[in-house]
């Protein structure tokens, strides 16, 4: 499932961040916001606009663990295995979110493009931990069953 | 509405004030990230309907033409009891509410507000004593909140709110009263250490930027909290926006620079949401812009998101990061404070540095040295995380012993377990245990032991906590984040990952230990940045604590714990189990046979330990060895 590019949108973006310097970072965060990925077909665009090389935007968006240079899900759950989530045991629930979604380390996107799981270096939600995301939005103390029933109601359509 | 002048803020002070006066009961629903997730706006909706259904005159917004008495109602930022959330706070009774639903809301206007009842199935209670008010409980009371000191009881959204209880005053103070090097010798005098981790003195600092020559400098503020288990800045980001741009602001005076900016780690929303508000509100009252109060001092701050890299917590790695390039540490020097941010001067501080230099520069550096330590003064935000009772952010004098902060703030270990061991200063800090429980806490005593208060996250680690595992999780962190910029870091830290991994699989050698000692030697001492230099802390403190605990994994293959999953045995108890079947049905990997009514029994060699046989028997009869 490829998305057009309308590179309108792009230059929007770009109009946006006059700068001494180009901020490269925050141009690739404003075009993942809109794409939830980066398109790679807007690399040589982006490199001709700002005036830097192709491979200096590619190292920037591969030095940040939030840029993806593949599509995510609609839906994109976060387990978050900062330390006081990992000693409250967040791991078996990114365990049970894969095995539900035929997901392995590697693999973090469905097929259909509906959910993506992935673990967060620390939510600072510590007090309700273990925490998970979905979309931005904290579900607290979860356990496995939790997140699964949780992961049902998205599939449904209820959860929002 | 600009503020034009001296006179005109501190009429605007009062009259907020009086306005504020007339709400005869105030309601602060709090609207912290952890709040939130528990429902907390819902709550903050349905009383405003409530509210507006009975036609009690309610207040969101402050408003000074409206008269007569109000009742208001305010989202709060993070009070730090997030176990117990949500919390509602109601005043003047001083009220705390815990874990508080959509369905209290009605009893709670009907008795809290229209009338002065406690609800007291709503209060903390412990030992069968309630605590209605929250400066009584025990986790308050143990505490001296100063930089905390609105989180939970201003609109975290009102800056006039912020400003009627003397909010930027000390701005005034700085622009109106005193010279910048007036500035500069209260922070110096003050002793004011960074609360970064670093513990460096923010006069010197401070100083430096002030001498350099150029024209343009930059204050820059560190809100990439990226230690796991650590939230104290993105609270005070939430919760009480306006108390770190202020210090900021006074940053920017006395060091002669004209913009600001504020890097947030993306995983705090909630915080970028709020500081943009707190910016544009200031600006539109024009605390912040041009010739600020008629002065002409002119000063702008802007917000850098981050995009998921521990290493940019790094002076030199943030700055690089604002200007948009790979978050990579450089060598030093020239030091930030000399060319930092687009090569500038920069004055970096991180946020709780920032939100404490407000309440300095009213009160004087005497007052300041007066708490906490005499070369640590002031106080310190903890995280408070882990195996422990009372989850939350909590702040105390600097000297404040673990003892006191895990057992009688935080209400000792969960589940009345033993306590084990407490890691400090996530990463990069390293373990403290039962001996060091009466250690006063401040940056030299914890330097001395081998740990560092670090930003100020406290992960309690209960009995059944593995070190080992512990060690190895940390350096999985630091390996992912490292830069890949100094050799050292980027190899070092991953070849003890593989030997920790070894370790916790049961594959490990006695002589494993010397080499990872060794290759923790050599990381610290040739390591380029911060993160690699104490990435092997946690290592080499789990080892000199817990070195037992690492001889029993690699010599008697056993995790004492029962926590490493290779390293487990499963076995069922022929006494107890009634052949029933349903274990061999859920193992996934086929592992388990038997007769029916007859014990069943697991085949070692194809057991993969997940332990899903133990949760499925009804008979208990399924053991780990």
């Amino acid at each position: 499932m490829k998305q057009t590019i309308e590179y309108e949108k792009i230059d929007e973006i770009l109009a946006q961040h006059s700068n001494q310097k180009p901020p490269i970072v925050a141009i690739l965060q404003d075009i993942q916001e809109e794409y939830r990925y980066l398109p790679k077909e807007i690399f040589p665009y982006l490199s001709e606009k700002l005036k830097v090389s192709i491979a200096k935007i590619y190292s920037v968006a591969t030095f940040y663990e939030n840029f993806s240079l593949s599509p995510k899900g609609e839906y994109i759950i976060k387990i978050c295995d900062g330390t006081a989530c990992h000693v409250r045991k967040s791991i078996p629930i990114l365990d049970a979110l894969r095995k539900e979604l035929k997901l392995y380390e590697g693999k973090n996107t469905t097929d259909d493009l509906k959910f993506t799981v992935e673990t967060v270096s620390c939510l600072g939600a510590c007090g309700l931990a273990p925490v998970i995301t979905v979309n931005d939005k904290v579900y607290a103390a979860m356990t496995p069953e939790k997140a699964v029933k949780l992961l049902n109601e998205l599939r449904n359509g209820e959860g929002k | 509405m600009i503020i034009k002048d001296r006179n005109e803020l501190i009429d605007k002070r009062q009259s907020f004030f009086n306005e504020l006066e007339k709400q005869k009961k105030k309601i602060y629903v709090c609207a912290g990230t952890g709040c939130v997730a528990g429902g907390s706006l819902e709550i903050y909706a349905k009383l405003k309907n409530i509210l507006e259904e009975k036609q009690i005159p309610c207040e969101i917004l402050l408003d000074i033409e409206k008269e007569g008495d109000k009742v208001g109602l305010k989202q709060s930022g993070c009070h730090g009891f997030c176990e117990m959330g949500p919390l509602l706070r109601i005043e003047p009774a001083k009220l705390l509410y815990l874990k508080v639903s959509v369905d209290d809301c009605e009893e709670i206007i009907e008795k809290s507000i229209l009338k002065d009842e406690v609800i007291d199935r709503l209060v903390y209670k412990k030992n069968g004593v309630s605590y209605p008010m929250q400066e009584e409980i025990p986790f308050y009371k143990n505490q001296k909140r100063l930089v905390l000191e609105d989180c939970g009881q201003i609109d975290a959204e009102s800056i006039e709110e912020y400003i009627a209880y003397g909010g930027y005053s000390a701005l005034e103070k700085c622009l109106f009263d005193i010279t910048e090097e007036d500035i500069i010798k209260i922070i110096s005098d003050s002793t004011l250490r960074g609360r970064g981790g670093g513990g460096f003195p923010a006069g010197r600092k401070w100083t430096q930027v002030r001498l350099q020559k150029d024209s343009v400098k930059y204050v820059v503020c560190n809100g990439d909290e990226g230690d796991p288990g650590a939230f104290m800045d993105r609270s005070i980001m939430e919760g009480d926006p306006h108390k770190m741009l202020e210090g900021m602001m006074i940053a920017g005076v006395a060091s002669g620079a004209k913009e600001g900016y504020i890097y947030v780690r993306a995983e705090y929303p909630l915080a970028v949401k709020r500081l943009k508000q707190a910016i544009d509100d200031a600006k539109r009252i024009g605390i912040l812009g041009e010739n600020i109060l008629g002065t002409d001092f002119s000063f702008d701050i802007k917000i850098v998101k981050g995009a998921g890299a521990f290493v940019c917590g790094e002076g030199s790695a943030l700055t690089v990061s604002i200007e948009g390039d790979r978050g990579m540490p450089r060598v030093k020097p020239p030091r930030t404070v000399e060319q930092g941010l687009y090569g500038k001067p920069t004055l970096l501080n991180n946020v709780e540095t920032f939100a404490n230099v407000p309440m300095i520069i009213k009160n004087g550096a005497d007052w300041y040295k007066s708490i906490g330590q005499e070369k640590s003064p002031g106080t310190k935000a903890f995280a408070l995380t882990g195996n422990i009772e009372n989850t939350g952010l909590i702040e105390v004098p600097m000297g404040t012993t673990l003892r006191e902060i895990i057992f009688d703030i935080g209400g000792g270990v969960r589940n009345g377990k033993a306590f084990k061991a407490v890691q400090i200063g996530g990463p990069s800090g390293g373990c403290l245990t039962e001996e060091h429980l009466d250690l006063p806490l401040d940056f030299d005593s914890l330097k001395k032991v081998g740990a560092m208060i670090g930003s100020g996250g406290l992960v309690v680690m209960d009995e059944d906590t593995c070190m080992v595992e512990v060690a190895r999780f940390f350096m999985n962190f630091t390996q992912n984040e490292s830069c890949g910029k100094c050799v050292p870091c980027r190899e070092g830290t991953r070849r003890m990952r593989e030997i920790l991994e070894r370790i916790v699989q049961g594959k490990g050698k006695l002589e494993d230990l010397d080499i990872l000692e060794q290759l923790a030697q050599t990381i610290t001492a040739t390591a380029l940045c911060g993160l690699g230099k104490t990435a092997a802390n946690p290592v080499v403190s789990t080892l000199k604590y817990f070195k037992d605990e690492y001889i029993a994994h690699i010599v008697d293959k056993k995790c004492p714990t029962k926590t490493c999953q290779a390293l487990r045995t499963i076995y069922i108890d022929e006494e107890l189990c009634k052949g029933c079947t349903k274990c061999s049905r859920i193992c996934p990997v086929n592992a388990i046979s038997g007769k029916v009514k007859e014990p069943f029994v697991i085949n070692q060699d194809k057991c993969i330990k997940c332990g899903a046989c133990i949760d499925s028997c009804s008979f208990n009869a399924i053991k780990e060895a």
